[in-house]
C-alpha cells in the first residue's frame, strides 16, 4: 500500500483528543513505526487538536477535521478547524507565547509540533478557521 | 488518569498515572492542589511521572502551575521517572531548569 488517505471529523470535546491520538496510532500501525516515532506523531496531533479545542472554539463546540495521508514515504497530518482563527500566526508560534496568560498554558504547542514533525505550515483566517499541515518522514525511509 | 502520593521523611512524592492532556488536566490540577495544600509543610515535592503513558504541553503547563504554587511556599519541586517520550517534551520545554530531575 504505497498511498493511503483517511480522515475523520469530530467535535471539539477534549475527550476526543484521546480518540484522535488513537486514530493516528492505528493508521500508523500499518507501516510499523518505532515507539519514539509514533510518540512524536501522537504528541504533535494532540497539540494541534488542543489548539482547536482551547483556542479555535473557546466558547462553543465546533467541528475538527483530522486528515492523514501516507505518500512518498511521508506521513502527512492535516488538522482543520472552523473557529475564530489566529490573529498573528508568527506571534502564536513563538515558544512560550500564549494568548491565555491567565490560564496555566505552556505556550509550547506549535514549538512541539515543529520540533516533533519534519515540517509544519499554518494557515489561518479570522473568524474562518485555522489549518495545520504537518508531515514526518516514515522511519524505514530514513534508514535507507 | 490517576494520582497517588506518599509522604516520607517530610518529602511528598506524587505519582501520576495514565494520560495527561487537555481532557484530564483540570481534574489532575484539582487533585494535585488538594494533595499539595494538605502537605505544604513538605521539604520538597517529587512528581513521579513513571506511570504516565502520554503527556503533551498541557501537562507541562499543569506542572509549571504546581511549581509556581509550591515555590510561593518555598517548597522546591522535582521530577522523577519520566519515560523517554515524556522526557522529550519536558526537555524541549526546559522544565528541568525549574523542576530538576530527581
Amino acid at each position: 500500500m504505497e498511498n493511503n488517505k483517511i480522515k475523520i471529523e469530530f467535535l471539539s470535546y477534549s475527550e476526543n483528543e484521546y480518540i484522535a491520538r488513537g486514530f493516528v496510532s492505528v493508521f500508523a500501525s500499518t507501516f510499523n513505526p518505532s515507539v519514539s516515532w509514533l510518540s512524536d506523531v501522537k504528541t504533535a496531533v494532540s497539540e494541534g487538536v488542543t489548539n482547536c479545542i482551547v483556542h479555535a472554539y473557546p466558547n462553543e463546540i465546533g467541528k475538527i477535521i483530522l486528515e492523514l495521508e501516507v505518500n512518498n514515504n511521508y506521513l502527512h497530518i492535516n488538522i482543520y478547524d472552523f473557529g475564530v482563527g489566529i490573529d498573528n500566526v508568527n506571534k502564536a508560534i513563538e515558544p512560550f507565547y500564549t494568548s491565555k496568560p491567565n490560564e496555566e498554558r505552556s505556550g509550547m504547542g506549535f514549538t512541539i509540533m515543529q520540533s516533533f514533525m519534519d515540517d509544519v505550515k499554518i494557515e489561518s483566517a479570522l473568524n474562518k478557521g485555522t489549518s495545520i499541515f504537518m508531515c514526518k518522514k516514515l522511519l524505514n525511509s530514513v534508514e535507507e | 488518569m490517576d494520582i497517588k502520593y506518599t509522604v516520607s521523611n517530610n518529602n511528598l512524592t506524587v505519582f501520576v498515572y495514565g494520560e495527561l492532556d487537555e481532557c484530564s488536566a483540570s481534574q489532575a490540577k484539582n487533585i494535585l492542589d488538594r494533595i499539595i495544600n494538605d502537605n505544604l509543610n513538605s521539604q520538597k515535592v517529587i512528581f513521579n511521572l513513571s506511570g504516565i503513558s502520554f503527556m503533551d504541553s498541557t501537562g507541562i503547563g499543569l506542572l509549571i502551575g504546581r511549581y509556581k504554587k509550591l515555590i510561593k511556599h518555598n517548597v522546591p519541586s522535582y521530577i522523577a521517572g519520566a519515560t523517554p517520550a515524556t522526557e522529550k517534551v519536558i526537555k524541549l520545554c526546559g522544565l528541568y531548569n525549574i523542576m530538576p530531575k530527581y
